[in-house]
Protein backbone atom coordinates (compact mmCIF):
# COMPACT_ATOMS: atom_id res chain seq x y z
CA UNK A 1 0.00 0.00 0.00
CA UNK A 2 1.45 3.35 -1.00
CA UNK A 3 0.00 6.86 -0.80
CA UNK A 4 2.16 9.73 -1.83
CA UNK A 5 5.80 9.25 -1.12
CA UNK A 6 6.00 6.65 1.65
CA UNK A 7 4.84 3.06 1.88
CA UNK A 8 2.68 2.09 4.83
CA UNK A 9 5.56 0.10 6.28
CA UNK A 10 7.84 3.15 6.08
CA UNK A 11 5.10 5.28 7.64
CA UNK A 12 4.77 2.96 10.63
CA UNK A 13 8.55 2.64 10.92
CA UNK A 14 8.66 6.33 11.95
CA UNK A 15 6.83 5.50 15.18
CA UNK A 16 8.50 4.12 18.30
CA UNK A 17 6.63 1.09 19.66
CA UNK A 18 7.77 -0.82 22.73
CA UNK A 19 6.24 -4.18 22.02
CA UNK A 20 4.99 -6.06 25.06
CA UNK A 21 4.58 -9.80 25.36
CA UNK A 22 0.84 -9.64 25.86
CA UNK A 23 -1.61 -8.67 23.11
CA UNK A 24 -3.54 -5.77 24.69
CA UNK A 25 -6.33 -6.10 22.14
CA UNK A 26 -7.81 -9.42 21.10
CA UNK A 27 -10.29 -10.16 18.35
CA UNK A 28 -12.82 -12.96 18.37
CA UNK A 29 -12.76 -13.84 14.70
CA UNK A 30 -15.88 -16.00 15.04
CA UNK A 31 -17.86 -12.88 15.90
CA UNK A 32 -16.22 -10.94 13.05
CA UNK A 33 -17.30 -13.50 10.49
CA UNK A 34 -20.91 -12.43 11.01
CA UNK A 35 -20.03 -8.71 10.74
CA UNK A 36 -21.13 -7.22 7.44
CA UNK A 37 -19.23 -3.92 7.64
CA UNK A 38 -15.86 -4.78 9.23
CA UNK A 39 -15.29 -1.04 9.62
CA UNK A 40 -12.16 -1.65 11.69
CA UNK A 41 -10.31 -2.78 8.55
CA UNK A 42 -10.25 0.64 6.89
CA UNK A 43 -10.69 2.92 9.91
CA UNK A 44 -7.72 1.71 11.96
CA UNK A 45 -5.00 4.34 11.36
CA UNK A 46 -2.30 1.71 11.85
CA UNK A 47 -3.95 -0.75 9.45
CA UNK A 48 -3.78 -3.61 11.95
CA UNK A 49 -6.99 -5.43 11.07
CA UNK A 50 -6.60 -7.86 8.19
CA UNK A 51 -9.58 -9.70 6.69
CA UNK A 52 -8.92 -13.42 6.38
CA UNK A 53 -9.97 -15.74 3.58
CA UNK A 54 -12.66 -17.34 5.77
CA UNK A 55 -14.37 -13.99 6.45
CA UNK A 56 -12.78 -13.37 9.84
CA UNK A 57 -10.32 -10.77 11.09
CA UNK A 58 -6.66 -11.17 11.98
CA UNK A 59 -5.31 -8.53 14.36
CA UNK A 60 -1.67 -7.56 14.92
CA UNK A 61 -1.17 -5.69 18.18
CA UNK A 62 2.47 -4.70 17.79
CA UNK A 63 2.14 -1.32 16.06
CA UNK A 64 -1.00 -0.02 17.77
CA UNK A 65 -1.52 3.68 18.55
CA UNK A 66 -3.93 2.67 21.36
CA UNK A 67 -6.30 5.26 19.90
CA UNK A 68 -9.60 3.41 20.41
CA UNK A 69 -10.98 3.80 16.89
CA UNK A 70 -11.52 0.04 16.50
CA UNK A 71 -13.72 -0.48 19.54
CA UNK A 72 -15.60 2.75 18.86
CA UNK A 73 -16.56 1.76 15.31
CA UNK A 74 -17.03 -1.95 16.10
CA UNK A 75 -20.69 -2.88 15.98
CA UNK A 76 -20.30 -6.54 16.86
CA UNK A 77 -20.75 -7.00 20.59
CA UNK A 78 -17.94 -9.07 22.07
CA UNK A 79 -15.70 -9.04 18.98
CA UNK A 80 -12.99 -6.93 20.61
CA UNK A 81 -11.44 -6.94 24.05
CA UNK A 82 -9.52 -3.75 24.52
CA UNK A 83 -7.06 -2.85 27.26
CA UNK A 84 -3.96 -0.69 27.43
CA UNK A 85 -0.56 -2.30 26.99
CA UNK A 86 1.23 -3.13 30.23
CA UNK A 87 3.64 -0.96 32.15
CA UNK A 88 5.28 1.43 29.72
CA UNK A 89 4.76 -0.74 26.65
CA UNK A 90 3.12 0.36 23.43
CA UNK A 91 3.39 3.54 21.44
CA UNK A 92 5.87 6.20 22.56
CA UNK A 93 5.38 9.41 20.58
CA UNK A 94 8.12 12.03 20.36
CA UNK A 95 6.51 14.69 18.20
CA UNK A 96 2.82 14.25 19.03
CA UNK B 1 -10.41 -1.65 55.21
CA UNK B 2 -6.86 -0.34 54.97
CA UNK B 3 -6.15 3.34 55.31
CA UNK B 4 -5.36 5.59 52.34
CA UNK B 5 -1.64 5.82 51.73
CA UNK B 6 -1.97 9.09 49.87
CA UNK B 7 -4.55 11.90 49.74
CA UNK B 8 -5.11 11.89 46.00
CA UNK B 9 -4.18 9.69 43.03
CA UNK B 10 -4.20 11.51 39.70
CA UNK B 11 -4.35 9.14 36.73
CA UNK B 12 -2.62 10.42 33.62
CA UNK B 13 0.26 12.91 33.42
CA UNK B 14 -1.16 14.88 30.51
CA UNK B 15 -2.01 18.57 30.87
CA UNK B 16 -5.11 17.91 33.01
CA UNK B 17 -3.39 15.46 35.34
CA UNK B 18 -0.21 17.47 35.85
CA UNK B 19 -2.23 20.65 36.43
CA UNK B 20 -4.33 18.83 39.05
CA UNK B 21 -1.26 17.33 40.72
CA UNK B 22 0.45 20.73 40.76
CA UNK B 23 -2.47 22.39 42.57
CA UNK B 24 -2.74 19.53 45.07
CA UNK B 25 0.96 19.52 45.86
CA UNK B 26 0.93 23.28 46.33
CA UNK B 27 -2.02 22.91 48.69
CA UNK B 28 0.16 20.61 50.80
CA UNK B 29 -1.65 17.41 49.86
CA UNK B 30 0.13 14.13 49.16
CA UNK B 31 -0.45 13.19 45.55
CA UNK B 32 0.65 10.37 43.27
CA UNK B 33 0.58 11.12 39.53
CA UNK B 34 0.30 7.90 37.51
CA UNK B 35 1.37 7.75 33.87
CA UNK B 36 1.00 4.63 31.76
CA UNK B 37 3.59 5.74 29.21
CA UNK B 38 7.34 5.59 29.81
CA UNK B 39 7.31 9.42 30.02
CA UNK B 40 4.58 12.09 30.08
CA UNK B 41 3.28 12.79 26.58
CA UNK B 42 4.29 9.39 25.16
CA UNK B 43 0.65 8.59 24.39
CA UNK B 44 -0.44 12.09 23.47
CA UNK B 45 -0.82 14.02 20.26
CA UNK B 46 -2.87 17.07 19.35
CA UNK B 47 -3.94 19.16 16.39
CA UNK B 48 -2.05 22.32 16.61
CA UNK B 49 -2.18 25.07 19.14
CA UNK B 50 -1.96 25.41 22.91
CA UNK B 51 -3.47 28.58 24.33
CA UNK B 52 -1.48 29.15 27.49
CA UNK B 53 -3.09 32.11 29.26
CA UNK B 54 -4.84 29.73 31.68
CA UNK B 55 -1.36 29.24 33.20
CA UNK B 56 -0.86 32.95 34.01
CA UNK B 57 -1.95 32.64 37.65
CA UNK B 58 -0.32 29.26 38.22
CA UNK B 59 3.11 29.67 36.65
CA UNK B 60 3.85 33.39 36.28
CA UNK B 61 5.91 34.15 33.17
CA UNK B 62 5.44 30.56 31.98
CA UNK B 63 6.33 31.68 28.48
CA UNK B 64 9.94 32.23 29.49
CA UNK B 65 10.45 28.53 30.17
CA UNK B 66 7.77 26.58 28.29
CA UNK B 67 9.28 24.25 25.64
CA UNK B 68 7.66 26.04 22.71
CA UNK B 69 8.24 25.25 19.04
CA UNK B 70 6.74 28.45 17.62
CA UNK B 71 4.40 31.23 18.76
CA UNK B 72 1.43 31.34 16.43
CA UNK B 73 1.33 34.79 14.83
CA UNK B 74 -0.48 33.71 11.66
CA UNK B 75 -3.82 32.00 11.74
CA UNK B 76 -5.46 30.91 8.50
CA UNK B 77 -8.74 29.27 7.63
CA UNK B 78 -8.95 27.58 4.24
CA UNK B 79 -11.99 26.41 2.35
CA UNK B 80 -10.92 23.79 -0.16
CA UNK B 81 -12.24 21.85 -3.10
CA UNK B 82 -9.94 19.49 -5.01
CA UNK B 83 -8.88 22.34 -7.33
CA UNK B 84 -9.74 25.53 -5.41
CA UNK B 85 -8.75 27.25 -2.17
CA UNK B 86 -10.15 30.30 -0.41
CA UNK B 87 -7.94 31.43 2.46
CA UNK B 88 -8.70 33.90 5.21
CA UNK B 89 -5.33 34.76 6.67
CA UNK B 90 -4.79 36.78 9.82
CA UNK B 91 -1.49 37.90 11.29
CA UNK B 92 -0.78 39.78 14.50
CA UNK B 93 2.69 40.69 15.71
CA UNK B 94 1.17 41.09 19.20
CA UNK B 95 0.78 37.30 19.30
CA UNK B 96 4.56 37.00 19.02
CA UNK B 97 5.15 38.86 22.28
CA UNK B 98 4.41 38.19 25.94
CA UNK B 99 1.91 37.17 27.20
CA UNK B 100 1.44 35.47 23.79
CA UNK B 101 -1.72 33.91 22.39
CA UNK B 102 -1.05 30.41 21.07
CA UNK B 103 1.96 28.14 20.71
CA UNK B 104 2.90 24.97 18.91
CA UNK B 105 4.75 22.30 20.90
CA UNK B 106 5.71 18.66 20.86
CA UNK B 107 3.54 17.04 23.48
CA UNK B 108 6.35 14.93 24.92
CA UNK B 109 8.16 18.22 25.67
CA UNK B 110 5.17 20.18 26.92
CA UNK B 111 3.58 17.42 28.99
CA UNK B 112 6.97 16.56 30.48
CA UNK B 113 7.58 20.21 31.37
CA UNK B 114 4.28 20.55 33.20
CA UNK B 115 4.70 17.22 34.98
CA UNK B 116 8.11 18.50 36.09
CA UNK B 117 6.42 21.46 37.77
CA UNK B 118 4.04 19.10 39.58
CA UNK B 119 7.01 17.04 40.78
CA UNK B 120 8.91 20.15 41.86
CA UNK B 121 5.88 21.16 43.91
CA UNK B 122 5.91 17.78 45.67
CA UNK B 123 3.81 15.41 43.56
CA UNK B 124 5.16 11.89 43.11
CA UNK B 125 5.23 10.95 39.40
CA UNK B 126 5.10 7.22 38.67
CA UNK B 127 5.53 6.38 34.98
CA UNK B 128 5.09 3.07 33.11
CA UNK B 129 2.15 2.21 35.33
CA UNK B 130 -1.38 1.53 34.12
CA UNK B 131 -4.36 2.24 36.36
CA UNK B 132 -6.33 -0.88 35.50
CA UNK B 133 -9.44 -0.20 37.55
CA UNK B 134 -11.09 1.56 40.47
CA UNK B 135 -11.05 0.43 44.08
CA UNK B 136 -14.46 0.92 45.65
CA UNK B 137 -15.84 0.39 49.15
CA UNK B 138 -19.04 -1.47 50.00
CA UNK B 139 -21.07 1.69 49.35
CA UNK B 140 -19.60 2.11 45.86
CA UNK B 141 -17.42 5.05 46.85
CA UNK B 142 -14.17 5.28 44.91
CA UNK B 143 -11.30 4.71 47.37
CA UNK B 144 -8.35 4.21 45.06
CA UNK B 145 -7.07 2.57 41.90
CA UNK B 146 -5.71 -0.82 40.94
CA UNK B 147 -2.50 -0.76 38.92
CA UNK B 148 -0.54 -3.32 36.93
CA UNK B 149 2.37 -3.13 39.39
CA UNK B 150 2.90 -6.00 41.88
CA UNK B 151 0.89 -5.14 45.03
CA UNK B 152 -0.26 -2.25 42.94
CA UNK B 153 -3.43 -1.14 44.74
CA UNK B 154 -3.25 2.54 45.66
CA UNK B 155 -5.71 3.65 48.31
CA UNK B 156 -6.53 7.33 48.53
CA UNK B 157 -9.27 9.80 49.44
CA UNK B 158 -9.90 11.13 45.94
CA UNK B 159 -9.08 9.80 42.47
CA UNK B 160 -8.83 12.34 39.66
CA UNK B 161 -9.25 10.54 36.33
CA UNK B 162 -7.29 12.40 33.67
CA UNK B 163 -6.81 9.20 31.72
CA UNK B 164 -7.77 10.62 28.38
CA UNK B 165 -10.38 10.21 25.71
CA UNK B 166 -10.83 6.47 26.28
CA UNK B 167 -11.05 6.92 30.08
CA UNK B 168 -11.65 3.38 31.23
CA UNK B 169 -11.94 4.66 34.79
CA UNK B 170 -14.87 6.92 33.85
CA UNK B 171 -16.42 4.03 31.90
CA UNK B 172 -16.00 1.71 34.89
CA UNK B 173 -17.66 4.29 37.13
CA UNK B 174 -20.57 4.41 34.70
CA UNK B 175 -19.93 8.05 33.81
CA UNK B 176 -18.97 7.50 30.15
CA UNK B 177 -20.61 5.14 27.64
CA UNK B 178 -18.54 2.13 26.63
CA UNK B 179 -18.33 3.36 23.04
CA UNK B 180 -19.72 6.51 21.48
CA UNK B 181 -18.53 6.81 17.88
CA UNK B 182 -20.83 9.71 16.98
CA UNK B 183 -19.18 12.03 19.47
CA UNK B 184 -15.60 11.16 18.59
CA UNK B 185 -13.28 12.04 15.76
CA UNK B 186 -10.02 10.42 14.78
CA UNK B 187 -7.07 12.76 14.45
CA UNK B 188 -4.23 11.54 12.23
CA UNK B 189 -1.08 13.53 11.73
CA UNK B 190 2.24 13.51 9.93
CA UNK B 191 5.19 15.45 11.28
CA UNK B 192 7.31 16.43 8.27
CA UNK B 193 10.91 17.59 8.48
CA UNK B 194 12.01 20.73 6.63
CA UNK B 195 14.94 23.06 7.35
CA UNK B 196 13.98 25.93 9.61
CA UNK B 197 14.90 28.59 7.01
CA UNK B 198 12.75 26.85 4.41
CA UNK B 199 9.77 26.89 6.77
CA UNK B 200 10.40 30.58 7.53
CA UNK B 201 10.55 31.46 3.83
CA UNK B 202 7.62 29.37 2.63
CA UNK B 203 5.25 30.46 5.37
CA UNK B 204 6.42 34.06 5.73
CA UNK B 205 7.73 33.67 9.27
CA UNK B 206 10.70 35.03 11.20
CA UNK B 207 12.36 33.86 14.39
CA UNK B 208 9.88 32.05 16.64
CA UNK B 209 6.81 33.08 14.64
CA UNK B 210 4.46 30.25 13.65
CA UNK B 211 1.47 29.53 11.43
CA UNK B 212 -1.65 27.48 12.08
CA UNK B 213 -4.03 26.62 9.23
CA UNK B 214 -7.45 25.01 9.67
CA UNK B 215 -9.07 23.54 6.55
CA UNK B 216 -12.62 22.72 5.57
CA UNK B 217 -13.64 20.68 2.55
CA UNK B 218 -10.57 18.47 2.24
CA UNK B 219 -11.94 15.26 3.76
CA UNK B 220 -13.87 13.72 0.83
CA UNK B 221 -17.16 14.50 2.50
CA UNK B 222 -16.26 12.74 5.75
CA UNK B 223 -17.31 15.18 8.50
CA UNK B 224 -14.14 16.78 9.80
CA UNK B 225 -11.35 18.99 8.57
CA UNK B 226 -7.66 19.35 7.99
CA UNK B 227 -4.87 21.22 9.71
CA UNK B 228 -1.31 22.31 9.15
CA UNK B 229 0.94 24.04 11.65
CA UNK B 230 4.59 24.89 11.89
CA UNK B 231 7.13 23.72 14.46
CA UNK B 232 10.78 24.75 14.61
CA UNK B 233 12.10 22.47 11.89
CA UNK B 234 9.02 20.40 11.12
CA UNK B 235 5.55 21.00 9.75
CA UNK B 236 2.63 18.99 11.16
CA UNK B 237 -0.15 18.12 8.71
CA UNK B 238 -3.22 16.11 9.53
CA UNK B 239 -6.93 15.50 9.43
CA UNK B 240 -9.73 15.14 11.93
CA UNK B 241 -12.40 12.64 10.84
CA UNK B 242 -15.71 11.84 12.50
CA UNK B 243 -15.76 8.12 13.22
CA UNK B 244 -19.10 7.03 11.70
CA UNK B 245 -18.34 9.02 8.54
CA UNK B 246 -14.85 7.60 8.31
CA UNK B 247 -16.11 4.05 8.81
CA UNK B 248 -18.86 4.42 6.22
CA UNK B 249 -16.52 5.98 3.64
CA UNK B 250 -14.17 2.98 3.58
CA UNK B 251 -11.38 5.48 3.00
CA UNK B 252 -8.21 4.93 5.00
CA UNK B 253 -7.26 7.86 7.27
CA UNK B 254 -3.79 8.34 5.80
CA UNK B 255 -5.35 8.75 2.35
CA UNK B 256 -6.98 11.96 3.58
CA UNK B 257 -3.61 13.28 4.75
CA UNK B 258 -2.19 12.34 1.34
CA UNK B 259 -5.02 14.32 -0.32
CA UNK B 260 -4.24 17.38 1.78
CA UNK B 261 -0.51 17.15 1.12
CA UNK B 262 -1.15 16.84 -2.61
CA UNK B 263 -3.61 19.76 -2.79
CA UNK B 264 -2.31 22.47 -5.15
CA UNK B 265 -2.60 25.06 -2.37
CA UNK B 266 -0.65 22.92 0.14
CA UNK B 267 1.82 20.84 -1.89
CA UNK B 268 4.25 23.72 -2.63
CA UNK B 269 4.62 24.34 1.13
CA UNK B 270 5.75 20.76 1.70
CA UNK B 271 8.01 20.09 -1.28
CA UNK B 272 10.99 17.97 -0.23
CA UNK B 273 9.67 17.35 3.28
CA UNK B 274 10.34 13.93 4.80
CA UNK B 275 8.13 12.02 7.22
CA UNK B 276 9.47 12.12 10.76
CA UNK B 277 6.55 10.67 12.72
CA UNK B 278 3.03 9.49 12.00
CA UNK B 279 0.50 9.44 14.82
CA UNK B 280 -3.18 8.98 15.60
CA UNK B 281 -5.48 9.78 18.53
CA UNK B 282 -9.18 10.06 19.25
CA UNK B 283 -10.77 13.42 20.09
CA UNK B 284 -13.96 13.83 22.15
CA UNK B 285 -15.87 16.33 20.00
CA UNK B 286 -19.39 16.03 21.38
CA UNK B 287 -19.14 19.28 23.30
CA UNK B 288 -21.22 20.30 26.30
CA UNK B 289 -24.18 18.05 25.61
CA UNK B 290 -22.03 14.90 25.40
CA UNK B 291 -20.03 15.60 28.58
CA UNK B 292 -20.24 13.05 31.37
CA UNK B 293 -21.17 13.75 34.96
CA UNK B 294 -17.91 15.27 36.22
CA UNK B 295 -17.85 14.12 39.83
CA UNK B 296 -18.80 11.10 41.83
CA UNK B 297 -18.10 9.88 45.37
CA UNK B 298 -14.31 10.02 45.59
CA UNK B 299 -13.83 10.63 41.86
CA UNK B 300 -13.35 13.64 39.57
CA UNK B 301 -12.96 13.68 35.78
CA UNK B 302 -10.87 16.25 33.90
CA UNK B 303 -9.46 16.86 30.43
CA UNK B 304 -10.37 14.54 27.56
CA UNK B 305 -11.74 12.01 30.07
CA UNK B 306 -14.40 14.65 30.74
CA UNK B 307 -14.91 15.33 27.02
CA UNK B 308 -13.46 18.83 27.31
CA UNK B 309 -12.27 19.36 23.73
CA UNK B 310 -13.94 22.36 22.10
CA UNK B 311 -14.53 21.70 18.40
CA UNK B 312 -16.37 24.82 17.35
CA UNK B 313 -15.17 25.44 13.83
CA UNK B 314 -13.26 28.67 14.14
CA UNK B 315 -12.20 27.68 17.66
CA UNK B 316 -10.47 24.33 18.06
CA UNK B 317 -9.14 24.04 21.58
CA UNK B 318 -8.41 21.22 23.96
CA UNK B 319 -5.20 21.51 25.94
CA UNK B 320 -6.34 24.79 27.51
CA UNK B 321 -9.55 23.11 28.66
CA UNK B 322 -7.53 20.19 30.02
CA UNK B 323 -5.36 22.64 31.96
CA UNK B 324 -8.35 24.63 33.21
CA UNK B 325 -10.32 21.58 34.31
CA UNK B 326 -7.24 19.92 35.83
CA UNK B 327 -6.40 22.98 37.91
CA UNK B 328 -10.01 23.19 39.12
CA UNK B 329 -10.10 19.46 39.91
CA UNK B 330 -6.90 19.75 41.93
CA UNK B 331 -8.26 22.66 43.93
CA UNK B 332 -11.61 20.94 44.52
CA UNK B 333 -9.92 17.73 45.68
CA UNK B 334 -7.63 19.69 47.99
CA UNK B 335 -10.62 21.46 49.56
CA UNK B 336 -12.54 18.19 49.94
CA UNK B 337 -9.61 16.39 51.58
CA UNK B 338 -9.05 19.35 53.93
CA UNK B 339 -12.71 19.37 54.94
CA UNK B 340 -12.82 15.60 55.40
CA UNK B 341 -15.74 15.28 53.00
CA UNK B 342 -14.72 13.63 49.73
CA UNK B 343 -18.20 12.45 48.83
CA UNK B 344 -19.99 13.67 45.76
CA UNK B 345 -21.33 16.58 47.81
CA UNK B 346 -17.90 17.40 49.15
CA UNK B 347 -16.47 17.47 45.64
CA UNK B 348 -19.31 19.50 44.13
CA UNK B 349 -17.27 22.71 44.20
CA UNK B 350 -15.49 21.33 41.12
CA UNK B 351 -18.56 21.67 38.95
CA UNK B 352 -19.35 25.12 40.37
CA UNK B 353 -15.79 26.29 39.69
CA UNK B 354 -15.93 25.09 36.10
CA UNK B 355 -19.31 26.70 35.54
CA UNK B 356 -17.94 30.07 36.52
CA UNK B 357 -14.76 29.70 34.45
CA UNK B 358 -14.16 29.57 30.70
CA UNK B 359 -14.11 25.77 30.84
CA UNK B 360 -17.85 25.21 31.03
CA UNK B 361 -18.93 28.72 30.03
CA UNK B 362 -17.31 28.41 26.58
CA UNK B 363 -18.59 24.87 26.17
CA UNK B 364 -22.11 25.77 27.24
CA UNK B 365 -22.27 28.83 25.02
CA UNK B 366 -21.00 26.87 22.02
CA UNK B 367 -22.94 23.68 22.71
CA UNK B 368 -24.55 23.77 19.26
CA UNK B 369 -21.30 24.29 17.38
CA UNK B 370 -20.06 20.70 16.93
CA UNK B 371 -23.39 19.69 15.38
CA UNK B 372 -23.41 22.65 13.00
CA UNK B 373 -19.75 22.38 12.01
CA UNK B 374 -20.08 18.66 11.24
CA UNK B 375 -23.46 18.98 9.50
CA UNK B 376 -23.91 17.77 5.93
CA UNK B 377 -24.24 21.15 4.24
CA UNK B 378 -21.30 22.75 6.05
CA UNK B 379 -19.15 19.74 5.26
CA UNK B 380 -20.28 18.71 1.80
CA UNK B 381 -22.00 21.62 0.07
CA UNK B 382 -20.77 24.95 1.36
CA UNK B 383 -17.05 24.54 0.59
CA UNK B 384 -17.79 24.00 -3.12
CA UNK B 385 -20.49 26.66 -3.14
CA UNK B 386 -18.20 29.25 -1.56
CA UNK B 387 -15.25 28.38 -3.81
CA UNK B 388 -17.34 28.49 -6.99
CA UNK B 389 -18.98 31.76 -5.94
CA UNK B 390 -15.62 33.42 -5.27
CA UNK B 391 -14.23 32.04 -8.54
CA UNK B 392 -17.17 33.53 -10.41
CA UNK B 393 -16.72 36.89 -8.64
CA UNK B 394 -13.00 37.14 -9.44
CA UNK B 395 -13.24 35.53 -12.89
CA UNK B 396 -13.38 38.01 -15.77
CA UNK B 397 -15.59 36.71 -18.56
CA UNK B 398 -15.16 39.46 -21.17
CA UNK B 399 -16.66 40.20 -23.57
CA UNK B 400 -19.66 39.37 -21.33
CA UNK B 401 -20.27 42.16 -18.81
CA UNK B 402 -20.03 41.37 -15.12
CA UNK B 403 -23.12 39.71 -13.69
CA UNK B 404 -24.39 40.91 -10.31
CA UNK B 405 -23.40 39.22 -7.05
CA UNK B 406 -26.90 37.93 -6.45
CA UNK B 407 -26.99 36.20 -9.82
CA UNK B 408 -23.58 34.62 -9.18
CA UNK B 409 -24.59 33.45 -5.74
CA UNK B 410 -27.83 31.98 -7.07
CA UNK B 411 -25.89 30.15 -9.75
CA UNK B 412 -23.43 28.67 -7.22
CA UNK B 413 -26.27 27.69 -4.93
CA UNK B 414 -28.05 25.94 -7.77
CA UNK B 415 -24.86 24.11 -8.79
CA UNK B 416 -24.46 22.75 -5.27
CA UNK B 417 -28.10 21.98 -4.55
CA UNK B 418 -28.46 24.62 -1.84
CA UNK B 419 -31.76 26.44 -1.57
CA UNK B 420 -32.30 29.89 -0.12
CA UNK B 421 -34.22 28.37 2.78
CA UNK B 422 -31.15 26.23 3.59
CA UNK B 423 -28.93 29.32 3.71
CA UNK B 424 -31.44 31.17 5.85
CA UNK B 425 -31.90 28.22 8.21
CA UNK B 426 -28.15 27.66 8.60
CA UNK B 427 -27.59 31.40 8.93
CA UNK B 428 -30.08 31.57 11.80
CA UNK B 429 -28.62 28.42 13.35
CA UNK B 430 -25.11 29.84 13.04
CA UNK B 431 -26.26 33.14 14.52
CA UNK B 432 -27.67 31.30 17.53
CA UNK B 433 -24.68 28.99 17.97
CA UNK B 434 -22.07 31.73 17.76
CA UNK B 435 -24.08 34.57 19.30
Amino acid sequence: MRYGDVSFEERMATVDFRVGERAHITVDSDVCRSCTTQDCVTACPANLFAPTADGGILFNYEQCFECGTCYMVCNAEGALTWTYPQAGDGVALRHG
Amino acid sequence: MSEPIVDVVVVGAGPAGSAAALELARAGRSVVLLERGPYPGAKNMYGGVIYGRVLDDVLPRWWEEVPVQRWVTRRSTMVLTPTQALTVDFRSQAWGEAPYNGMTVYRSDFDGWLAGHAVAAGARLVTSTVATGLLRDAAGRVVGVKTDRPDGDLRCRVVIACDGVNSFLAKEAGLLPRADAHHHTLGVKEVLALPREVIDDRFGLRGDEGLDIEMLGCTRGIPGGGFLYTNGDTVSVGAVLQLPGLAASKVRPEEIIADIKAHPAIAPYLRGATLKEYSAHLIPEGGYDAMPVLHHDGLLLAGDAAGMTLAAGIWLEGVNFALGSGLAAGRAAARAVASGDTTRAGLASYRRDLESSFVLRDHKRLRGAPGLVLSDRVQQRYPGLIADFVESVFGVTNPSPKPGFVRLLRRSMRQHGVKLRHLVADGIRGGRVFR
